[in-house]
């Protein structure tokens, strides 16, 4: 699939603004960014996998879903803007690499996904905390959403690693 | 038989052969070690926040210990055998690596960091197990484990901007 014209003439004209050459004149900017982005996935991915083990009744008992996971979602509201930040950087120093590259469009994909899945699943807990506990079968359904996040980070993480190997069509 | 052989015979075994020579083995094995070692960094961080002083404080440290370490060491084990296959690939390049050996230094100290918490300072944690400020020693411990796995990110990525090809 060619990316369209309009694509590659904005890829074209970021590539050339002092802000991208600015970053692409010094080798340490591109490393010293993933390193931060990298360390902003850990704690997206760590509470994420802590909320889906309270799901699953597996940490955390003493706690209610609704407060646990509410606290742990934290951590993930404020790492987003540290991705978006480092991300819109990376995309920056070498725009062609990510917004013509198909795993970069995957990972976007999950990401949307991932995030409105995790919205969806809180916004009945604010009215009622034991919402995902009043039946086998909302219990049933809240275990096996918290397993379908975890596994859409999971996927973030493996697109945002192919970006870097998959060629910009 | 001296390291430099040894390294060469990783290099050339049929398992390290099939990775380095295979368009999508390394990327994947390489997506699994980056998935391993966020989740060892983000399980691990809610341990350190907690220990430090920052996070969790309603929860008694035995508990953030008991729910958070044992993903901390099934994701360790994930990304030290895929670290290990990918190092195996090109095993005398990533030896002769700086980034790569101060990588496992700091692996090294983080280890003993966490030996160390574990043999002296959980000793008397029935004392503080549910305050929210822990001895000195304690909180230490946490910060250096912070600063370590950090430092452990940044040298993992440097790697990947620094290889030189070693014959």
């Amino acid at each position: 699939m060619t990316p369209p014209a309009w694509l590659d003439r904005f890829c074209e004209w970021l590539k050339v603004t002092p802000f991208s050459v600015a970053l692409q004149s010094a080798e340490w900017v591109v490393p010293a960014v993933q390193t931060v982005h990298i360390l902003a996935i850990g704690a997206v991915v760590g509470s994420g996998l802590m909320i889906t083990l309270r799901a699953l009744g597996l940490v955390a008992s003493e706690q209610t879903l609704a407060a646990f996971s509410t606290r742990t979602l934290r951590v993930i509201w404020w790492a987003l803007p540290v991705l978006l930040v480092t991300g819109i950087l990376m995309i920056s120093a070498e725009p062609a690499r990510s917004l013509e590259n198909a795993a970069f469009a995957l990972k976007m994909g999950l990401l949307v996904v991932s995030i409105l899945v995790n919205l969806g699943y809180q916004a009945p807990l604010k009215r009622h905390p034991e919402f995902w506990d009043r039946s086998a079968g909302r219990r049933r359904a809240s275990q096996t959403i918290a397993i379908v996040s975890f596994l859409l980070w999971v996927g973030v993480v493996f697109s945002g690693r192919w970006i870097a190997y998959v060629q910009p069509s | 038989m001296n390291l430099d052989s040894l390294l060469h015979g990783l290099r050339e075994t049929a398992f390290a052969t099939a990775i380095r020579e295979s368009a999508s083995l390394f990327p994947w094995i390489e997506s699994v070690h980056v998935l391993a070692v966020s989740l060892v960094i983000g399980t691990i961080g809610i341990i350190e926040l907690r220990l430090i002083g920052l996070t969790s404080l309603n929860r008694p440290v035995s508990r953030v210990l008991r729910d958070t370490l044992p993903c901390t060491w099934i994701a360790f084990a994930v990304a030290i055998i895929s670290g290990f296959l990918l190092f195996a690939s090109n095993a005398p390049t990533y030896a002769h690596n700086t980034f790569f050996l101060s990588k496992l230094v700091l692996l090294f100290l983080a280890g003993l960091n966490a030996f160390g918490f574990h043999t002296l300072i959980e000793r008397s944690i029935a004392r503080w197990d549910s305050a929210a400020r822990t001895p000195l020693p304690a909180r230490l411990s946490g910060v250096f484990s912070v600063v370590m796995w950090i430092g452990i990110v940044i040298c993992g990525r440097w790697v990947g901007f620094t290889l030189v090809p070693t014959p």
